[in-house]
């Protein structure tokens, strides 16, 4: 029925529906990824008309580049503490929520706020509050922990970028949580009251049997953005102090473009593509596992 | 009396995710020194100037533009040649549909970093960058394969009986998919609108790499740039990120529905 006559006819169709998606994610997508695969065989130098296949250097300065891996150390660090801290914190705010207390609505609208703006601003307004807010606080209730910005601090300059990731993150987490929770049966969670099950337990056995689906959306997603997070580390710390806080993505960044060396920092980011899609499928494959039948 | 307590602590929650943006327009309206004197006191009187030179200095107007036009015609753009494909892709269900579709879907695995170096390469070498039209054309390759993955989901719940109806009735394809399914889709593509627009409006990573010069800058590149260059005047800089706030504030108050609402189909599907 939905089939034209004529070779002619159905080219002209399919052209139609599917050519402009097709060409644009081909030619923004698939061509520069292949593309990529190949620049990490060469050592263009952003500059030259003409670059030279170098084998398989670029990998090989990819291992040799200890700072490459102190950041993807450091970044894995800062991606399973932001994750298990976004999602406890999401499951947490989304639980409260939906348990019927007044002005609902409006509790939801106020934490999924960060989300509205981006990295850029949200990294700006942190840096004041933690450089200048912060510190005079600190020092008005001689607070010692809050005497110095966080900022200037290694290891402080890393937990306010975890602080500011969970603050930001957590409100979009809860509203998946709040669907996921708004989906367990209620004549399940009944059945259970009457015969007694108390609300820990109906937590324990049901809801959170039940959530894994939403579970696995959030922390996929917040593996996600953890590990690609540029906006905020630019704006809020860039990096600093002394480089300490320089995650992953934002090392492909400077490794390419300011340090010209596009072959080297493409194959680092493609060395990251190939461990997040594993870590990504691993974690999918895994809690797939989890799932229950309602 | 654990209600009150509940109620307490929520309270309290709030108040931390809405702290910053309090503080931020309280100290928009303050002179540079009663912020680094008093950054949590309140405005003693309202320093207006702070936002007339954030609002020259940062070119508002231009950004503001910008930043609306690659928004509105990239979202647009997107959800419907994503509903199309996604159209044509449920009802042909062809083996090559098949496999363009899971390219699709296993391309949304791909991070930006591993492509942005030889997307820059490619686009400065054909000179289609600092362009605000190559930047949208970027966004709707983007942004398809999660448009395309959303509306899929839901065109298959659709029966296929409203279509051929209307091919009965004498209706193009084309103006079948206008007149019956697009309308059909609307909710969807309230969905898949309000997730664009939160990624494209706020995004900086790919407008920074494809717009250098100044007049093509989008509302978080101004704002960055801005910021870099007047780091010791707290005033402006602080009504600088109030006016970046302002229009998606304004949105929220009124779609604060929708917004929520379309976060949360998307992550169900």
């Amino acid at each position: 029925m939905l089939t034209e006559k004529g070779l002619w006819a159905r080219l002209r169709t399919r052209l139609i529906f599917t050519g402009p998606t097709l060409f644009a994610f081909g030619t923004v997508m698939i061509i520069p990824f292949l593309y990529g695969i190949y620049l990490t065989f060469t050592n263009w130098d952003g500059i030259a008309v003409e670059q030279s296949l170098v084998g398989w250097d670029n990998y090989i300065g990819v291992f040799k580049d200890t700072v490459f891996w102190k950041s993807f150390v450091m970044t894995l660090e800062y991606v399973f503490i932001t994750v298990v801290l976004t999602n406890a914190v999401a499951f947490l705010l989304a639980y409260a929520v939906t348990r019927g207390i007044k002005a609902q609505g409006l509790f939801r609208a106020g934490f999924f706020l960060p989300n509205l703006v981006g990295g850029i601003v949200l990294g700006f307004i942190w840096q004041f509050i933690f450089n200048q807010v912060f510190v005079f606080a600190g020092q008005k209730m001689n607070i010692p922990l809050f005497q110095a910005s966080w900022l200037a601090d290694p290891d402080k300059a890393f937990w306010a970028l975890v602080i500011v990731t969970v603050w930001q993150y957590a409100g979009y987490m809860m509203v998946i949580y709040i669907a996921g929770l708004m989906n367990v049966p209620k004549d399940v969670m009944e059945a259970a009251s009457i015969d007694g099950a108390s609300n820990r337990r109906m937590l324990g056995r049901i809801v959170l049997p039940l959530m894994v689906p939403s579970f696995i959306v959030c922390i996929f997603l917040s593996l996600q953005r953890g590990f690609m997070v540029y906006d905020l580390n630019v704006s809020l710390t860039s990096g600093g102090p002394f480089k300490s806080t320089e995650m992953v993505s934002m090392h492909v960044y400077e490794q390419a473009f300011l340090a010209r060396d596009y072959g080297l920092g493409q194959a680092e980011a493609f060395v990251l593509f190939i461990l997040v899609a594993t870590i990504t499928l691993l974690q999918v494959y895994f809690s797939k596992k989890l799932e229950v039948e309602a | 009396m654990l209600g009150m307590a509940k109620l307490c602590s929520l309270i309290v929650a709030m108040m931390v995710f809405i702290f910053p943006f309090l503080l931020l327009i309280s100290n928009s309206f303050k002179a540079n020194q009663a912020i680094t004197s008093d950054p949590l006191g309140l405005p003693a009187s309202f320093q207006w100037d702070n936002y007339v030179s954030a609002f020259d200095k940062m070119g508002y107007i231009s950004a503001f533009g910008n930043s609306l036009l690659i928004t509105v015609l990239g979202v647009v753009l997107i959800a419907l040649f994503a509903a199309m494909t996604a159209h044509y892709f449920v009802r042909h269900n062809s083996k090559l549909n098949q496999y363009l579709f899971f390219l699709m879907v296993a391309a949304m695995i791909i991070p930006f970093q591993a492509i942005m170096i030889p997307l820059v390469k490619i686009y400065g070498s054909l000179s289609l960058l600092d362009n605000k039209w190559s930047l949208i054309y970027m966004y709707i390759g983007f942004g398809s394969p999660l448009a395309v993955f959303i509306y899929h989901g839901f065109i298959k719940s659709i029966p296929l009986e409203l279509e051929e109806a209307a091919l009965m009735d004498g209706c193009g394809r084309v103006q079948t998919f206008f007149r019956i399914v697009l309308p059909v889709l609307l909710p969807t593509s309230v969905t898949i609108a309000v997730l664009n627009v939160l990624w494209i409006w706020n995004d900086f990573l790919l407008p920074s790499l494809v717009l250098t010069s100044s007049e093509q800058r989008t509302l978080p590149l101004s704002t960055f740039y801005f910021y870099g260059t007047y780091t010791v005047d707290y005033g402006p800089l602080m009504a600088g990120l109030v006016l970046t706030l302002l229009p998606v504030l304004v949105v929220y108050l009124f779609a604060q529905k929708y917004i929520i609402q379309g976060v949360m189909q998307g992550s169900i599907k």
